[in-house]
C-alpha cells in the first residue's frame, strides 16, 4: 500500500513538472516524437516489406513446404502429364497429402477484339491457389468440377481481363483459345493484380491444356507436380516420395523430388542484411532523439537543485528523488514514444502512402504490431536512459547547499 | 523524554588550504514537545549549521543528536528522511516556496511523501492548513502573486501540514518588513501552540527573539543561554544581533 502511494505520488509530481514546465518540454520531446515515428515508420515499412516479400516469394514458390516433383525422360520419350496423374495420385493418397497441384508453364494465342495475341498460360489445380496464395478480385478459382466442361475453364489476369473489356463474370465471358483446335474458354475468375501491358496470362487446369493447346507449342517436359506438406515432414518424406515413384513408375523416367520453397533454399532469415541496415539507422535516429532529451535533462535538473533540496526538506528520500527525476522523463519520452507512434501509423495508412506501397503487391499487409510495440518500448527506454544521469545527479544534490542555492 | 538532545556537538570543516574550521564547539541543549526556543547569533556565528544538525540535514563531526529518544547517527538516510519529512517542519527565510505551483499545491507538496489519509486527503488537510493561516482565498494563486507576508505564511502552512513536532524557522521574519514580521511571528507561535509542537527560532532579531519563552545565544560556536530579560532589553532598544 506504501508502495503503491509512492509510485501515484511520483507519477502525480512527474506529472505536475511536465505541466509546469510544459513548453520546455514540449521542445524537448519533439526530437524524441521524430525519432520514435522514424523507428516506427522504419520498423513498419520493413515488416510490411518482409510480408510482401514473403507474398511475392510465395506466390512464386508456393508455402512453404512445397515439394516438387518433376518427372522427365531418360531417352527420347517424354512422359505426358496424363500418364503421371496416376503416379500423383498415388502418392497423394498413400501419404494423405490435402494441397497437391500441378504447376507448369505453356502458351497459347488467343483472338482479342483487336487482334490475336499470345497468352502466357500457368498450369494450376484447384489446390494451386492456396498453395501460392492467389488472391482473385472477381469470380473464383478452378475447382475440381471443371475437369468436367466441355469449354475449359480459365482464370485471367486482370489485363486479360481490360483486354476483354471487363465484362461481370456472370454474363460468362469467354476467350477464343487459337489452339489445336480452337476452342472457346469460359473465364471464371479473375487474379487480382495491376493489369501490366503486354503481360496476358491465364491459369488452366494440365488436362485441359494437353487438350487444347496446339501440341508443337507444348513443353517438352510436363509440368511438375506440387505437394504443399507440414515443414516439419519435408524432409523425411521427399526420398519416400522419390522411391514410390520410381517403383511406381518402373525405372522408366528420371523422378527429382525437391523442396522448391524459399525457407529450403535460404540459410536464416533472407531480410537480415536489410533488416540490420533498416535497425542500425533506426537506432542512429533514437540515439540522436536520445541526445537531445538527454542535454535538456542534465540543464534541467541542474536548475532544479533548489527546489530537490525542498522537497528533500519535506522529507522526500533519496530513492523517491531518483524515481522522480526517471519518471518525469520516462513519463514524457512515452507520451512523446505515443504521439510518434500515431504518427507513424498515419504516415503510413493513409491512401497517398499505400498507393506507393501497394504496387506489386496484391493485400498490403497491415500496419505490423510489433512496430508499435518496439516505438513504445524504445520510447521509454529512452526516457528512462536519459533520466538516468539526471536522476544521479538529482540524488547528489546536498540539501544544505541546495535550499541556499 | 526531551523531543530534541544535543551532547558535545561539534561540527568541523576541513579546509584544503588552512587549517580547520570549527563551527560549533561542544553544543548541548534540550528541546521538548510544547517548547519555543530562540537562538541568536550574529552572521557566521553556526546557526545554519545548527540548524541543518538540528533538521536532521546534516550529522555533527562529533558529540550526540537525539530525536524523540532514538540516535541519529543509527538511523539510516532514509530513516532520517522520513523522520524529517514526519516530524521535522522547516520554515526558511526566502520561504522556499515552489514555483509555478499555487500556494495550495505548495502545501500540498509535502503531503506528497505521505502515505494512507494524510495522502489520499492532501487536498483537503491543505486547504484546512491554509485556512488557519487565514489564505484560503489564495489557495490558487501563484507564489508570486502573493505578498512576502503571504508567502511566509504559505510557507508555514506548509511546514506544519503534516502535523509535526518540531518547527525550526530560519530567520523567518528576515526577509519581511516589521510589521508583517511581527503579525508572521504571532502566527507560528499560535499555530505551534495549538498543535503543541516545538518550535526553534533561529534569528538575529531581538524582537523575534524576544517572543520565545526560552533563549540561546550562539557565538563562535558556542551555544549559552541568555536571561530573558537581556533580550526583552535589547528587543526593545530596537538591536539586531
Amino acid at each position: 500500500m506504501k508502495a503503491w502511494t509512492s509510485i501515484i505520488a511520483a507519477v502525480i509530481e512527474a506529472w505536475q513538472e511536465l505541466r509546469i514546465h510544459r513548453t520546455r518540454v514540449l521542445l524537448s520531446l519533439i526530437g524524441v516524437a521524430v525519432a520514435v515515428c522514424s523507428i516506427t515508420a522504419v520498423v513498419a515499412l520493413s515488416g510490411i516489406a518482409e510480408e510482401a516479400n514473403i507474398e511475392q516469394i510465395e506466390a512464386n514458390q508456393g508455402q512453404p513446404a512445397n515439394v516438387s516433383i518433376s518427372v522427365s525422360s531418360t531417352g527420347t520419350i517424354q512422359p505426358t502429364y496424363s500418364e503421371l496423374e496416376p503416379a500423383f495420385q498415388m502418392i497423394t493418397k498413400r501419404y494423405g497429402i490435402r494441397y497437391a497441384s500441378a504447376h507448369g508453364q505453356g502458351q497459347i494465342d488467343a483472338q482479342f477484339v483487336d487482334g490475336a495475341q499470345g497468352l502466357q498460360v500457368t498450369l494450376a489445380d484447384p489446390a494451386y491457389a492456396i498453395m501460392h496464395v492467389v488472391s482473385l478480385s472477381h469470380g473464383r478459382w478452378l475447382d475440381e468440377a471443371d475437369a468436367n466442361r466441355l469449354a475449359p475453364a480459365v482464370v485471367i489476369n486482370e489485363t486479360v481481363y481490360e483486354e476483354l473489356g471487363s465484362p461481370t463474370l456472370a454474363s460468362h465471358p469467354v476467350i477464343h483459345l487459337l489452339g489445336s483446335p480452337h476452342t472457346v474458354a469460359v473465364v471464371v475468375g479473375v487474379v487480382r493484380g495491376a493489369a501490366e501491358p503486354g503481360y496476358l496470362a491465364v491459369y488452366m487446369t494440365p488436362g485441359a491444356y494437353e487438350r487444347v493447346a496446339d501440341p508443337s507449342l507444348q513443353n517438352d517436359s510436363p509440368p511438375v507436380e506440387e505437394l504443399w506438406v507440414p515443414p516439419k515432414i519435408a524432409k523425411a518424406l521427399t526420398p519416400l516420395v522419390k522411391q514410390d515413384l520410381n517403383q511406381y513408375l518402373d525405372g522408366r523416367y528420371e523422378v527429382d523430388v525437391n523442396r522448391q520453397d524459399y525457407l529450403s533454399q535460404q540459410q536464416g532469415d533472407p531480410l537480415l542484411l536489410v533488416k540490420l541496415v533498416v535497425g542500425g539507422i533506426a537506432v542512429l535516429i533514437l540515439l540522436l532523439g536520445a541526445l537531445g532529451l538527454f542535454n535538456i535533462s542534465m540543464v534541467t535538473v541542474r536548475y532544479r537543485v533548489r527546489e530537490i533540496g525542498i522537497r528533500r526538506s519535506f522529507g522526500a528520500t533519496a530513492t523517491r528523488v531518483f524515481f522522480s527525476v526517471m519518471m518525469e522523463s520516462v513519463v514524457a519520452t512515452v507520451a512523446a514514444g505515443a504521439i510518434g507512434v500515431i504518427a507513424a501509423i498515419l504516415l503510413i495508412e493513409n491512401p497517398i502512402s499505400q498507393g506507393y506501397i501497394a504496387r506489386g503487391i496484391t493485400i498490403v499487409p497491415p500496419f505490423p504490431f510489433s512496430a508499435a510495440v518496439i516505438g513504445i518500448v524504445s520510447s521509454t527506454v529512452v526516457g528512462a536512459l536519459a533520466g538516468l544521469l539526471p536522476a544521479l545527479v538529482a540524488v547528489r544534490v546536498k540539501v544544505i547547499d541546495a535550499i541556499r542555492f | 523524554m526531551p523531543l530534541l538532545r544535543l551532547t558535545g556537538v561539534t561540527r568541523v570543516v576541513e579546509l584544503p588550504d588552512d587549517a580547520p574550521l570549527h563551527i560549533l564547539r561542544g553544543l548541548d541543549i534540550e528541546v521538548s514537545v510544547g517548547d519555543h526556543v530562540s537562538i541568536v547569533g550574529r552572521s557566521g556565528s553556526g546557526k545554519s549549521t545548527l540548524l541543518n544538525i538540528l533538521g536532521l540535514l546534516d550529522a555533527p563531526t562529533s558529540g550526540t543528536v537525539e530525536f524523540d529518544g532514538r540516535l541519529a547517527s543509527s538511523l539510516s538516510a532514509r530513516e532520517r528522511d522520513i523522520a524529517r519529512g514526519r516530524e521535522i517542519g522547516f520554515i526558511f527565510q526566502q520561504f522556499n516556496l515552489l514555483g509555478g505551483r499555487t500556494a495550495l499545491e505548495n502545501v500540498m507538496a509535502p503531503l506528497m511523501y505521505a502515505s494512507g489519509s494524510q495522502f489520499w486527503r492532501r487536498r483537503e488537510i491543505a486547504l484546512d492548513m491554509l485556512d488557519r493561516v487565514g489564505l484560503a482565498d489564495r489557495a490558487g494563486t501563484m507564489p508570486e502573486l502573493l505578498s512576502g507576508g503571504e508567502q511566509q505564511r504559505v510557507s508555514i502552512a506548509r511546514a506544519l501540514v503534516r502535523g509535526p513536532r518540531l518547527i525550526l524557522a530560519d530567520e523567518p521574519t528576515g526577509a519581511l518588513d516589521i510589521e508583517t514580521g511581527g503579525a508572521v511571528m504571532a502566527l507560528l507561535d499560535s499555530v505551534a501552540e495549538t498543535t503543541g509542537a516545538a518550535l526553534i527560532t533561529i534569528t538575529h532579531d531581538a524582537n523575534v527573539a524576544a517572543l520565545a519563552r526560552r533563549h540561546f545565544r550562539l557565538d563562535r560556536g558556542v551555544l549559552t543561554p541568555i536571561d530573558v530579560q537581556r533580550v526583552i532589553a535589547l528587543a526593545s532598544e530596537g538591536v539586531t544581533l
